[in-house]
Order: structure tokens, then C-alpha cells, then sequence
């Protein structure tokens, strides 16, 4: 790196970021070409407002990463809110009982299209260890789940996995794929219009 | 005066006369049966008299003991003395065709939600009670799910095989 | 030329205009993280004039499951109680089965187990403290002090390889003795933590902002605190002294000298403070707690069970290697092993007061009957009373100071 001056003090550069890649197009002078639904699922993937459920045990280790440790913010989810209005990932973290049920289906329904969902724990997955009378036995019974995180709770690392997978999802995702038939049926599998 | 077992039992006694309450020594706490309509007179009087000075409810709970015909439902006080600091078990016994007792909210504010949590697990019904409702299950539910001919899981599930989870048998 | 009169304020006749209060939901869903509760307030502009609180969103049925299992199973159950220092859980569960089965554990499991509870109260009082924090608007000390939990949470994971809900700890004693690692760590611990929570109080403490939004607001007297059945920081900030460490000392809390904080008003300042004060407390005692255990050398230094064969699930190297170990490991986990007929009630000074343990067993493998005295399942009773007439955002720092933990409520 050598000792480069500036206005007299020495400059050390970051050469350890890391760019992004664009996605494949076609470039040219003062243009880039490409699919609407890259770009739009660029933007979207690395902006993503989550909306953090935290029931129990599993909203703890998601305090802790979203605390400066494990730092959910790099991902892009620096706000997170707590109006479904506003965001877009439901991040559903701990036991939902029975009596809890329509509370989530109801904060479902109140967000915006796209939305998607993560189930944190096993919990939110399956009913994990509670296979008793009042524990749903995985959110999968009243909303469709995009992405499971396995685990009682999950370490923050697969927190952070399970988001960056979503991240995945929404930056693959078609532009039309909220219109079409095959969605439209997974939700009224679900008595969602 | 040294609050012991002896002592809270003479004075206990002499209230209410040998013969109508029972007490156990060799249990951890001192334990003392009380027949189900004195419940209040007995918390009254342990919380009113200085000597003995029962002012903190720690706990009220139910055991169901399906066996024992005439008195299936245990309803379990425990209080706690903070000054002398000693404890006592209070125990009444209810028959399952007419579980009612009185209510000790008007001496432990504490107890309005322990006596509905009992309400909802096991169907003991507090006299008295300001407001018994459910208060963890559901509104709808219509059993009491603690007591011991209900089962643990949820009978309508369909995801989990009750012969991979290694059910479908008595586990003793 | 008009003149320019001031009208004044005509008294409207009466009836005229119906003074309305609005119903409104601080619904299950909760910023903040706090837990799932819900309380359907009545307001007249921004005071509250009536409250009502329902629970059982988070119902497990924790009871009922627990006559189902045997011994070892309920202990992760009981992880899930108050998640935020589910060591404490553990080790009293562990120590009502020790008071049914006549087990006495030596004295150094003793003093590791202080060690561990201490730092089980100090993460849950860290968080507490820290939301209390966000919730008036200071998001740093949140950070900064989390990154200290994320220390007491690699000590645990030295010890039962996991972070949160630790499930640490056998009938007995420990399941592996403490390694040199988990030392140094709380060695690490013990030396940097005190400069954080210093600079923790600096931010807080005497902070103009922070004292007007939390003093006065949420208090109780100590009358209707016993009245309801407040035990742990919540009491002791309305000024009554009781600690169960203190009234039944339990593991060898007697030979330890701790102080214990109490309040005066029992508002929301005084709970800060008196979980302040406690963490500094818990300090002292793991100090005295460590000193001690180092005083141990040699042969008894490699104690951390107690001898109970029956009941100690055995160290795996000898399960692989000893034909004794092999046998009694066999016998505990396919629970062949009856519990011995009794009935037992063990208390223990959790993050928020009195935890107690009622277990009642008929001579079977599985408890006949397991209850939980959870105490934030009884003060919440009196949040009602808490908030009558003070303002929505007073109301939420309400919430927050008494730290409720919505597992441990609903169980």
C-alpha cells in the first residue's frame, strides 16, 4: 500500500470491499440493459424492512443479531418496523399458540404485496418441543412460509443464513410471479384472496 | 413468641377445634387440611391474627387425584409468614361433580389470577371471584385440559404420527 | 367602528357535549420486543383511565407436559420459563428434584452454581435495564451493553454448548467439570464488566431526561406490592427486603455476604436503579463465589457432581468405557428409575422474584404433578393498577420496568 500522503496525513484506503456483482446485461455508453426483475430484486434484497414477531425465546436471539455482534443492519435492515403497513419480511420468531393465530394471520394480511415470510426456530416451524393441545403446530397452518430456520434456538449465524436465503428468493424473484395463477392458488389454500 | 409448628398448630386448634382440620408434619412445609367451606375462615384468620401472620399467598394451585372418590381435586394454598419467615400449605378437597370454594381475593389481591388459572386447568369454581374467566387457554375451549382423562396433544393434527413419536401406549 | 371583543368561553349546557373515552388496543404484536401481552386500554385523550390485561398468547401448556416426561426431560422446559436467564431455571429445578430425592451437593457445586446463576441474573437484568433504555428513546446503552451478554453467553457455552437456553446442569452437580477457558473467560468478565456497567449508570442514571420520563411513574406501595404477591426487584423497589437467597438461603448462598438493594416508591426509577444495584451485588458474589472455588486443589478440585448414581446421568467417557456407567445410563434415560413418593416445594430468587418449583410425586417415572409459581405471571395482575391514570408513554416504560418475560407468564 505504500504511504500515500493527503493534505499531509496518511492515507489508508478499505481495499477490502468487496463490489457487487451486476447483473448479466448488456452495457454500452451511458446504458445498461437489463432485466427489470434483476435490478428490481437488487434493490430489493438489500433494503428489506423486517417486521420481527418475537414471541420468546428465539425474539432473544434475534435482539442479539440485531445487536452490534452479529449486526443485522449490514444486510440492509437497519429499520425494522412494526407496522406490517411498512415492511416487507415477516420475521416469525418463537412459539405461536393457538389463541395467537388469528394475531398473525391478521398482521399477514395487513402487509403489502411482495411480502415474504420467515419462520425462525422450530417452533415457528413445526410446534418444536410443544406438541400439546394449545401450541399451532408450525405457522404453515395459517400463512405460507417462505424460508424455515431450523434449530431451538437457531445460533444468530443461521439467523443471519435463513435471511441471506431470503435474500436469495427476493433477488430470483419474477416481476409477474405475485399475479400468477400458481401464487394466487397457494393462497387460497390459505382462504387468502 | 417463636413461630413453630407447635405453636401455629395450638393456635390454629384452639380457633377451631381439634378434629376438623388435619395436619401433616412430615411434608417439607407444615400441611394442613381444612374442610372446603372454611377455606376463608381459616385464611382470615391467618392473616388477621399477629401472632401468626400469614400475609403473603405465594402460590394457590390444583392437583386432580381421578382416585380418590369424594374429594378428587386438591386445591393447594401455600402462604408465607415474611416476618418470622415460615411457610405453610394449606390443602382443601373438592369433589369433581361440584368443585366450588371460596374465593380469597378479598383478603390477596394476588390470588384473582391464581384462582382463574385454576378455573381454566382444572374447573374449580372460586365464589366470590370478580371475574373468573379463562385466562390462558382460549375462550372457547370447553374442557379442562389439566385434568388427568385429557391428553396432552392435540387430537386434530394430522402432520405428526403418533406412532413415530413414540405414543400410542401408557409411558409407566 | 366594531371593536374587537374577546368572546369568552360560554359554559355549554350540560349534556351538550358526552366526554368519550377511547377504547384502544396495546395489542400482542409489540414493538420492542417485549413479549406477547395484550392490554385494552380505555383513554381519555393520552391518560389512561382503565386498563385490562389478557395473557395466554404464548400458552405451551408447560404443566401438562411436564407429567409426561421424566426427570431430565422437564429441565429443557424449564429453559423456557424466563428465557433471559434460563440457568436460574435449571438449577432450581434441578435442586427440587435434589430436596425430593435427599440429595446433598458438595460444596464446590455449589459455588460454580452461584457462579452461573449470578451470571444468569446479571444477562437478564442487562436486558431489562438496556430496554427500559430503548423504550425512552436511548438505543446505545441497548447496544453497547449487549455485547457484554454475548460474553456471558460463550461462558455458558464453555460449560453446556449452548447459548440461550442452556439446559445446563444434572441432578446433582454438572454434566463436565469447568474447563480452563470458561475461567479465563469469566476472568475476562469479571474484569472488563465493571467499567461497562459504570459506564452504563454514567449514561442513565443521573440522566435529566431519563429520570423525568421514569420517576413517578408506575408506582406501587409496598401494602398493595404483598397484596399482590410481587416478589424479586419489583418488591424490592417498593421497599420491602425480601430475597429468597437471604430467607431460605439454597447451594450455599449462606456462606456468601451480598447486600441486597431496596427502593422507596417502587416507580420505574426505583426498579432501574434497585436492578442496577443487583447487578453490582451479583458481581460481588461471583467474585467471592470464584475466590472459593479456586480455593479447592487437588482431588477436589475434579468435584462437580454429587455421588448419586441413580439419579446423575454418568460422564460420557465412562458410559463408553465402564460397565457400572453403562448400566445406571441405560437405566436413567429409558426411565427405569422410579421417583420416590413425595411432595416438595422449592423456591429459588430467579430474574424477577420468587420462582418456585411444586412438585408432587406418586411413585412413578414422570412427576404426577409439576406447578410453576411464576412470578411474572403474578405481578402482572396489578398493571392495571399501575397505569390507572398515568399516560400512554408512561405506560409502556411501565411495561418494560417490570420486565416481563412472557414465557415465564404463560407457561
Amino acid at each position: 500500500m505504500g504511504d500515500l500522503l493527503f493534505q499531509g496525513r496518511p492515507v489508508r484506503f478499505n481495499n477490502t470491499v468487496k463490489m457487487a456483482e451486476p447483473p448479466p446485461g448488456v452495457e454500452g455508453e451511458g446504458f445498461f440493459a437489463t432485466k427489470l426483475s434483476d435490478v428490481v430484486g437488487l434493490g430489493r434484497k438489500n433494503s428489506l424492512w423486517p417486521l420481527p414477531f418475537a414471541t420468546s425465546c428465539c425474539g432473544i436471539e434475534f435482539m442479539a443479531t440485531m445487536a452490534s455482534h452479529y449486526d443485522l443492519a449490514r444486510f440492509g435492515s437497519e429499520r425494522v418496523g412494526f407496522s406490517p403497513r411498512q415492511c416487507d419480511l415477516l420475521m416469525v420468531m418463537g412459539t405461536i399458540a393457538k389463541k395467537m393465530g388469528p394475531v398473525l394471520r391478521q398482521v399477514y394480511l395487513q402487509m403489502a404485496e411482495p411480502r415474504w415470510v420467515i419462520a425462525v426456530g422450530a417452533c415457528a416451524s413445526s410446534g418444536g418441543i410443544f406438541d400439546t393441545y394449545s401450541v399451532l403446530q408450525g405457522i404453515d397452518q395459517v400463512i405460507p412460509v417462505d424460508v424455515y430456520v431450523p434449530g431451538c434456538p437457531p445460533r444468530p449465524e443461521a439467523i443471519l443464513d435463513g435471511f441471506m436465503k431470503v435474500q436469495d428468493l427476493v433477488g430470483s424473484e419474477s416481476i409477474r410471479r405475485r399475479n400468477s395463477p400458481q401464487y394466487q392458488a397457494l393462497l387460497a389454500e390459505y382462504g387468502i384472496q | 413468641m417463636v413461630l413453630t409448628s407447635e405453636n401455629i398448630m395450638a393456635l390454629v386448634d384452639e380457633k377451631f377445634g381439634r378434629g376438623l382440620l388435619t395436619w401433616n408434619e412430615n411434608s417439607d412445609i407444615l400441611t394442613l387440611t381444612v374442610p372446603p367451606e372454611m377455606n376463608l375462615k381459616v385464611l382470615q384468620f391467618l392473616f388477621e391474627n399477629d401472632q401468626l401472620g400469614f400475609r403473603f399467598l405465594t402460590d394457590l394451585t390444583a392437583v386432580h387425584y381421578p382416585d380418590n372418590a369424594g374429594s378428587e381435586i386438591a386445591v393447594v394454598y401455600h402462604l408465607h409468614n415474611l416476618v418470622a419467615n415460615v411457610r405453610l400449605r394449606m390443602k382443601i378437597f373438592l369433589p369433581i361433580e361440584k368443585p366450588e370454594a371460596f374465593s380469597a381475593t378479598r383478603i390477596f389481591s394476588g390470588a384473582n389470577w391464581m384462582e382463574r388459572e385454576t378455573y381454566d386447568f382444572f374447573g374449580v369454581i372460586f365464589i366470590g371471584h370478580p371475574n373468573l374467566k379463562r385466562i390462558l387457554n382460549v375462550d372457547e375451549m370447553d374442557y379442562f385440559p389439566m385434568r388427568k382423562e385429557y391428553p396432552l396433544e392435540d387430537q386434530t393434527r394430522i402432520d405428526k404420527d403418533d406412532a413415530m413419536f413414540g405414543r400410542g401406549g401408557s409411558f409407566n | 367602528m366594531t371593536e374587537n371583543k374577546l368572546v369568552p368561553n360560554l359554559p355549554l349546557p350540560s349534556g351538550s357535549i358526552q366526554k368519550q373515552t377511547t377504547t384502544m388496543n396495546l395489542g400482542p404484536t409489540h414493538p420492542a420486543t417485549h413479549g406477547v401481552f395484550q392490554n385494552v386500554l380505555e383513554l381519555d385523550g393520552e391518560t389512561i383511565v382503565d386498563a385490562e390485561q389478557t395473557v395466554g398468547y404464548i400458552h405451551r401448556a408447560f404443566e401438562k407436559l411436564a407429567e409426561r416426561r421424566p426427570l431430565y426431560q422437564v429441565t429443557p422446559i424449564t429453559d423456557r420459563l424466563n428465557y433471559c436467564s434460563s440457568p436460574i431455571n435449571n438449577m432450581g429445578w434441578h435442586m427440587t428434584c435434589e430436596k425430593l430425592l435427599g440429595i446433598q451437593t458438595p460444596k464446590r457445586v455449589d459455588y460454580l452454581r452461584i457462579i452461573i446463576m449470578e451470571l444468569a441474573r446479571i444477562s437478564d437484568h442487562l436486558i431489562c435495564n438496556s430496554i427500559v433504555g430503548v423504550d425512552t428513546g436511548a438505543f446505545t446503552g441497548f447496544l453497547y451493553v449487549m455485547q457484554y451478554r454475548e460474553l456471558i453467553y460463550e461462558i455458558y457455552e464453555e460449560v453446556c454448548g449452548s447459548r440461550l437456553t442452556t439446559n445446563i446442569g444434572r441432578i446433582g452437580g454438572f454434566e463436565r467439570n469447568f474447563n480452563d477457558i470458561a475461567f479465563q473467560k469469566l476472568e475476562k468478565f469479571l474484569a472488563e464488566y465493571p467499567g461497562v456497567l459504570r459506564e452504563f449508570e454514567n449514561l442513565f442514571n443521573r440522566n435529566r431526561i431519563f429520570m423525568e420520563r421514569t420517576q413517578g411513574g408506575g408506582a406501587i406501595s409496598a401494602e398493595r406490592a404483598l397484596s399482590y404477591g410481587f416478589t424479586g426487584p419489583n418488591l424490592r423497589a417498593a421497599g420491602v427486603d425480601y430475597d429468597v437467597r437471604v430467607a431460605q438461603p439454597y447451594c450455599s448462598y449462606e456462606d456468601l455476604s451480598f447486600d441486597i438493594p431496596v427502593g422507596t416508591t417502587g416507580d420505574n426509577y426505583d426498579r432501574f436503579m434497585v436492578r442496577n444495584g443487583e447487578m453490582w451485588q451479583s458481581l460481588r458474589i461471583i467474585e467471592q463465589a470464584y475466590k472459593k472455588v479456586k480455593e479447592f486443589k487437588g482431588a477436589e478440585a475434579e468435584v462437580f457432581h454429587a455421588d448419586v448414581p441413580e439419579y446423575y446421568l454418568p460422564e460420557k467417557m465412562d458410559v463408553y468405557t465402564k460397565m457400572e456407567a453403562l448400566i445406571w445410563h441405560f437405566k436413567i434415560i429409558m426411565g427405569e428409575i422410579d421417583i420416590p413418593k413425595g411432595e416438595v416445594y422449592h423456591a429459588v430468587e430467579g430474574g424477577n422474584g420468587e420462582l418456585g418449583f411444586y412438585l408432587i410425586s406418586d411413585g412413578g417415572r414422570t412427576p404426577y404433578r409439576l406447578h410453576f409459581r411464576r412470578p411474572c405471571f403474578i405481578y402482572y395482575q396489578a398493571y392495571n393498577e399501575l397505569v390507572k391514570g398515568s399516560m400512554l408513554s408512561d405506560a409502556i416504560v411501565t411495561l418494560s420496568s417490570l420486565n416481563l418475560i412472557a414465557g415465564e407468564m404463560d407457561a
